[in-house]
């Protein structure tokens, strides 16, 4: 079975090969069928294989900015299976990657002038490192990709390189036992690749550590940011206007907006000290907890823009009381969500946070509507 | 940057290990070294529980209860008592952790 699958995959190589060499024009169907970043064929023991360019085009990188910035990133894969770079032949390295696009062409594009094969897993189009967390990028799929490339027909060693990332869901003793290949642990990052291989297949500890600097923390904000404002903020806003708007006489248009409008405004302050600001200046905010960090970036930022900008300027100690409870908690439950991105924390971390931190948030958020209740009597009572 | 102490489950079976340097190798977080021709944590709040010394190591010396780092993916399996699982990518949900 695992043949005819590998024997039809050939074929269409073979077939998409040939329309790109007869330089006929390619209907959208056959566009789709080969991507701009195959340039040709190489032939892989008794089959040809695509090999694919090192040379990211501008479409490439507008499509990696959609990927930080969208949801576009949940269907952004390369075709599983094998590839090749450059002239490989049975002395190449074999490099293991994910068939997130963004990964693999993360990977291509440090493989200039290299002669090697890529042996592309089916990740459902996940990063290597959150699908071995998860065992999609693992022994298993990577023993049966090895069994479909026919690999020890291609290749007269038997080593392959695997991201070091990869090592959570994969057992190299188990692949050895199970493939006949050793796993060998190449480095974090690719641009370290041509490096580690030039070394002899050796990485050096500043290749085998993950790093978070502040680039790295600041291409992930805008995903939290994005579902923050999505998910939350758009029943916060209908939210804010109703209880500012209502009166006992119906909802009023101008208590809405007059009323409403400083804590839509700071209803935005907490999504971005919690997501943006706080993931930024995460190694200077104090304390280790995510959720500390996000309550006290939300608090000077609110201080910041009531008392010095005057964005907002209380009239009453109830709603005082309420934007000093509410926002920075916000901010706060923003800032958790980032542990997500982080490449620092763990799963024991963040259940301890979560035990002590969503009872404080439920409490405030009822001590938050209470107020608001309060609030809104009284004024009535005076009206 | 470290996450919050003394939380980490990651243990090693000093006994086991035979110094074999997998686990070295593979940690993104240098928690371990070899000393004496066996492993040896050196700083086990710099675990990130992620499992790979685990996977990887041939003489099952090592354990770590690992899973994601994630908020968003606690909560939800507190909520729907299922496993916590990365909601990321894949078609069923929109939460975008890792």
């Amino acid at each position: 079975m695992a043949e005819l699958k590998f024997r039809t995959e050939l074929i269409r190589n073979k077939a998409a090969g040939m329309s790109s060499e007869c330089g006929c024009s390619t209907s959208p169907a056959a566009e789709d069928e080969k991507p701009r970043w195959i340039t040709g064929t190489v032939s892989a023991g008794e089959g040809l294989v695509h090999r694919v360019s090192t040379d990211l085009t501008n479409t490439d990188l507008w499509e990696h900015i959609r990927c930080r910035i969208s949801a576009f990133r949940e269907n952004y894969t390369v075709k599983p299976g094998f590839y090749a770079v450059g002239e490989p032949d049975k002395t190449s390295e074999v490099l293991v990657s994910a068939n997130y696009k963004l990964s693999f062409d993360h990977l291509r594009k440090e493989l200039k002038g290299m002669n090697a094969w890529i042996l592309v897993l089916d990740t459902k189009g996940i990063n290597v490192w959150c699908a071995a967390g998860k065992g999609t990028f693992g022994t298993e799929e990577l023993v049966r990709r090895i069994a479909l490339a026919r690999l020890h027909e291609v290749v007269d060693h038997r080593n392959i390189i695997v991201p070091q990332l990869g090592a959570p869901g994969v057992s190299a003793h188990k692949v050895r036992r199970a493939a006949g290949f050793k796993v060998l642990y190449g480095p974090v990052y690719a641009k370290d690749i041509t490096a580690y291989v030039a070394a002899g297949r050796k990485a050096t500890p500043e290749m085998r550590a993950v790093r978070f600097t502040t680039t790295d923390r600041l291409v992930l904000t805008p995903m939290e940011i994005n579902p923050a404002m999505k998910k939350y903020y758009p029943w916060y806003a209908v939210a804010i206007l109703v209880f500012f708007g209502l009166q006992p006489t119906g909802i009023m248009f101008k208590g809405a907006v007059v009323g409403g409008l400083p804590f839509l405004g700071l209803g935005l302050i907490s999504v971005f000290a919690g997501g943006f600001l706080t993931p930024l200046l995460l190694p200077w905010v104090p304390s280790r907890s995510f959720a500390v960090k996000g309550w006290l970036v939300g608090l000077i930022s609110v201080v910041l823009t009531s008392n010095i900008f005057r964005l907002f300027e209380p009239s009453n100690g109830l709603l005082l009381f309420f934007v000093y409870l509410f926002f920075p908690m916000a901010s706060s439950y923003i800032a958790l969500q980032f542990t997500g991105s982080t490449t620092f924390t763990g799963m024991s971390g963040v259940k301890k946070e979560l035990k002590i931190s969503v009872p404080v948030y439920i409490l405030s958020a009822a001590a938050s509507l209470i107020l608001l209740v309060f609030y809104k009597t009284g004024h009535w009572g005076t009206l | 940057m470290k996450y919050l102490r003394d939380v980490a489950t990651v243990k090693l079976a000093e006994e086991k290990c035979s110094g074999c340097g997998t686990c070295v190798e593979v940690c993104p977080h240098n928690v371990f070294i070899i000393k004496n021709r066996r492993a040896s944590i050196v700083d086990r709040d710099r675990c990130m529980e992620c499992g790979a010394c685990m996977m990887n190591c041939p003489s099952g010396a090592l354990f770590v209860d690992k899973g994601v780092g994630c908020a968003a993916a606690l909560i939800n399996s507190m909520i729907t008592g299922g496993e916590p699982t990365c909601g990321c990518g894949g078609n069923d949900s929109k939460d975008n952790c890792c």
